[in-house]
């Protein structure tokens, strides 16, 4: 509890392009960045809901909510591949992170449509499972949590290669219970071998249909990362300024100490859980890109005309990148054995 | 002679050296104990890890992810369990990302009973093990395949699982690891740590050669013509002797020594049974759904018209748990006059 008190907001050196204070500082560029990529990464994601409508996917569950906490985390990671750059090892609400290191609109919608053309899984996994090893994107796995002690690996050998890099892990609230959440608490903050590790929570307040108080007796989550000498502290993911400056210190903080740090995210879930639950919008819950929007007009950093171009530029790219995805190549049945291992090496026992 | 885990630790050497084996982990895996069968003392890439067998599989993941060659360690199979998600997910990872990121790791884990370990340190890995698609895993019963088979699982590009017999990990082999001191004594004092004080000492390490042994090949170590049997591990050892016994009383027996599980030498196998239309296949994890199960069922749907007698499973039976007193664990796996029985048995049949 002491060290509660010891947490503070993070903070930037005013810019002179941007004389309001609400903004942290932060620069007209960055802000106008971040708007667009949240705005790209909704749009995206209600194209995706509309797809899986229309009968031609699955399956959707994704972001929307998350992209004031998502956008800046893709924006300001050393992006690329190998362990000279950061790893991201996320879960499956991380269309904004994703827009923000480079995400097509169409890669994304073939996924869903499940295509062979889809970069991460080649139709074979849902929606937002990305994969991408060109952006040390590694695999989004259904399974919740194994990420945590995973990214422990990458962090592992970044440490070894010597160059600052970084791994960064994301997941839900109610996945915390799992052990694999504390197995990371644990790897990346053992005395005298702290693992270069930004984890991360995502807190919705929600599992499924489980409510938050359903599950926790800790305070904060944050308070279990404290209990290792994690720092640690709670901030509002719906607010991507705060979100862009303590993912900014934080990250800064990995790479000159080595050390882990801990960011529990208040977000919003905007269409429920998933498809399963109808991916219907919900009532009553911040809409991270609006209020940003908000204020950026407010604040005459963006102009309506402006923004209203910016939502349907991209409205018409998600409906230009569904027409080509949809005409596009499935999986072929005969493909079910490739990549059991690699360069296809047989692993049929029937061919044994 | 080398032991066997005299052998492991060479092949770890030499994987350090020139495959760029970067870690070697797990529970008590680095000094000074390395590892509770010692399979790990000396090494330079060694360290311990959490007692977490998630936590030790999911680095091991992440290491392999980032492209580095790790082996990490489950110190006993019989801990392995809480890990079976993560371990089907490294088989499927280069499959779900449609061939984008492979894992490079190894996996050894200790295996069976045949020690008196009781309920807890008895456990088989290997019929559950072959489930795991996208892995391949091998276990050896001599300290020469023991060194050429881990030398194939660490220089694969796919996810490997190394299982130990424990009770062969001080049994010594019959032929050198190329480039092993022929002499047992001189073995020891290069690369066996001294009891008490370690601080100071340095494994003086062997110019050992690399020896692999291919996957998917299995090796006869017995040569007939009445009837196949088809066992690894632990267990090979065991046929082996009976086959020998047997001869004495007229009995021809063909020993496979399978190596590989997955993938397996059908050829072999097929050929062989071609030859005696008789099989028996032996192991010590349960018998319900048990690998040799798969290989029984593949006999005779393939090789029926060859065959003079049904196939059998002689495995360990479908109980619990090994229970500690001699009683409980003999009548647990399969023992010698059980499978001299059951291969009369099975020789004495006609069509
Ligand atoms: C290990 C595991 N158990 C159960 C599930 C089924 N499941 C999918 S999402 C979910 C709830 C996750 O809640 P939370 O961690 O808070 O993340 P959120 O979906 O709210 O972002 C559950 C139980 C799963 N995918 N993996």
């Amino acid at each position: 509890m002491a060290q509660k008190k010891t947490q503070k907001k993070a903070t930037a050196k005013p810019s002179s392009s941007n004389s309001s204070s609400s903004f942290g500082g932060l620069d007209k560029k960055i802000l106008l960045q971040m708007h667009s990529h949240m705005v790209k990464s909704r749009v995206l994601e209600e194209r995706l809901i509309k797809i899986y409508r229309a009968g031609e996917s699955y399956f959707w569950i994704g972001g929307p909510g998350e992209e004031a906490w998502g956008v800046p985390l893709g924006m300001l990671g050393r992006i690329g591949h190998g362990p000279g750059n950061d790893f991201y090892h996320l879960h499956y609400r991380c269309t904004p992170t994703l827009i923000a290191i480079g995400l097509e609109m169409v890669d994304s919608i073939r996924l869903t449509m499940n295509r062979a053309t889809d970069p991460s899984t080649g139709g074979r996994n849902f929606s937002n499972h990305y994969v991408f090893p060109k952006w040390n994107v590694a695999p989004v796995t259904s399974p919740l949590e194994i990420q945590y002690p995973i990214a422990c690996g990458t962090a592992h050998a970044q440490k070894r290669f010597g160059k600052k890099a970084i791994s960064i892990v994301t997941g839900g609230d109610a996945g915390t219970a799992e052990g694999d959440f504390a197995s990371a608490l644990i790897l990346a903050s053992r005395r005298g071998q702290e693992l270069p590790l930004l984890i991360t929570v995502q807190n919705n307040k929600w599992g499924i249909s489980t409510s938050y108080d359903g599950q926790h007796g800790e305070d904060e989550i944050a308070d279990r990362a404290r209990a290792f000498n994690i720092k640690s502290r709670v901030i509002n993911g719906n607010d991507p300024v705060e979100s862009y400056l303590t993912l900014k210190e934080d990250m800064e903080y990995i790479r000159k100490t080595g050390k882990p740090a801990f960011i529990e995210a208040h977000v919003s879930r905007l269409y429920g859980h998933s498809s399963a639950s109808g991916a219907n919008p919900v009532q009553g819950e911040v809409d991270p890109v609006m209020e940003f929007e908000k204020r950026l007009l407010k604040a005459n950093l963006l102009t309506a005309t402006d923004a209203k171009s910016i939502w349907e530029n991209f409205e018409a790219e998600g409906v230009r990148a569904a027409e080509i995805a949809r005409a596009e190549m499935v999986p072929s049945a005969d493909s079910v054995w490739d990549h059991t291992y690699v360069d296809n090496e047989n692993a049929d026992w029937r061919k044994f | 002679m080398a032991n066997m885990a005299q052998a492991i630790r060479m092949a770890l050497n030499y994987a350090e050296k020139n495959y760029e084996l970067k870690d070697i982990f797990g529970q008590d895996v680095g000094a000074p104990l390395g590892g509770v069968f010692t399979a790990t003392q000396g090494l330079k890439t060694t360290w311990n890890s959490t007692l977490d067998e998630r936590g030790i599989i999911g680095m091991a993941m992440g290491i392999a992810m980032a492209g580095d060659r790790c082996v990490a360690e489950i110190q006993f199979a019989d801990y392995i369990f809480n890990t079976i998600d993560l371990l089907k997910i490294a088989g499927n990872t280069l499959w779900c990302t449609n061939g984008q990121y492979n894992l490079p790791m190894t996996v050894m884990t200790p295996v069976g009973a045949g020690i008196r370990g009781s309920v807890y340190h008895s456990h088989s890995f290997d019929a559950w093990a072959s489930r795991l698609a996208g892995w391949k895993v091998v276990m050896p019963s001599t300290p020469l395949d023991a060194y050429g088979l881990l030398l194939s699982c660490i220089k694969d590009p796919n996810p490997c699982m190394f299982l130990k017999p424990k009770a062969l990990m001080r049994v010594r082999g019959e032929e050198l690891i190329p480039g092993e001191p022929a002499d047992e004594k001189e073995l020891k004092t290069r690369i066996d740590a001294p009891i008490g004080d370690r601080k100071n000492w340095k494994a003086n390490w062997p110019n050992a050669e690399e020896y692999l042994i291919p996957f998917g090949k299995g090796k006869i170590t017995r040569q007939g013509e009445q009837i196949t049997v088809v066992s690894y591990g632990r267990h090979l050892l065991v046929c082996n002797e009976v086959a020998d016994q047997l001869a004495q009383n007229g009995y021809s027996v063909e020993v496979i020594d399978l190596r590989s599980i997955y993938p397996y030498d059908w050829q072999m196998i097929k050929s062989s049974v071609e030859k005696t239309g008789r099989v028996l296949f032996v192991n010590e994890d349960t018998e319900v759904t048990n690998f040799g199960e798969h290989l029984a069922y593949r006999a005779t749907t393939e090789l029926f018209y060859h065959l003079q007698a049904p196939p059998r499973v002689l495995a360990g039976k479908n109980v619990p748990g090994i229970g500690l007193h001699p009683h409980l664990e003999d009548s647990s796996v399969p023992q010698k006059h059980e499978i001299a029985i059951l291969i009369q048995q099975i020789c004495a049949e006609v069509p």
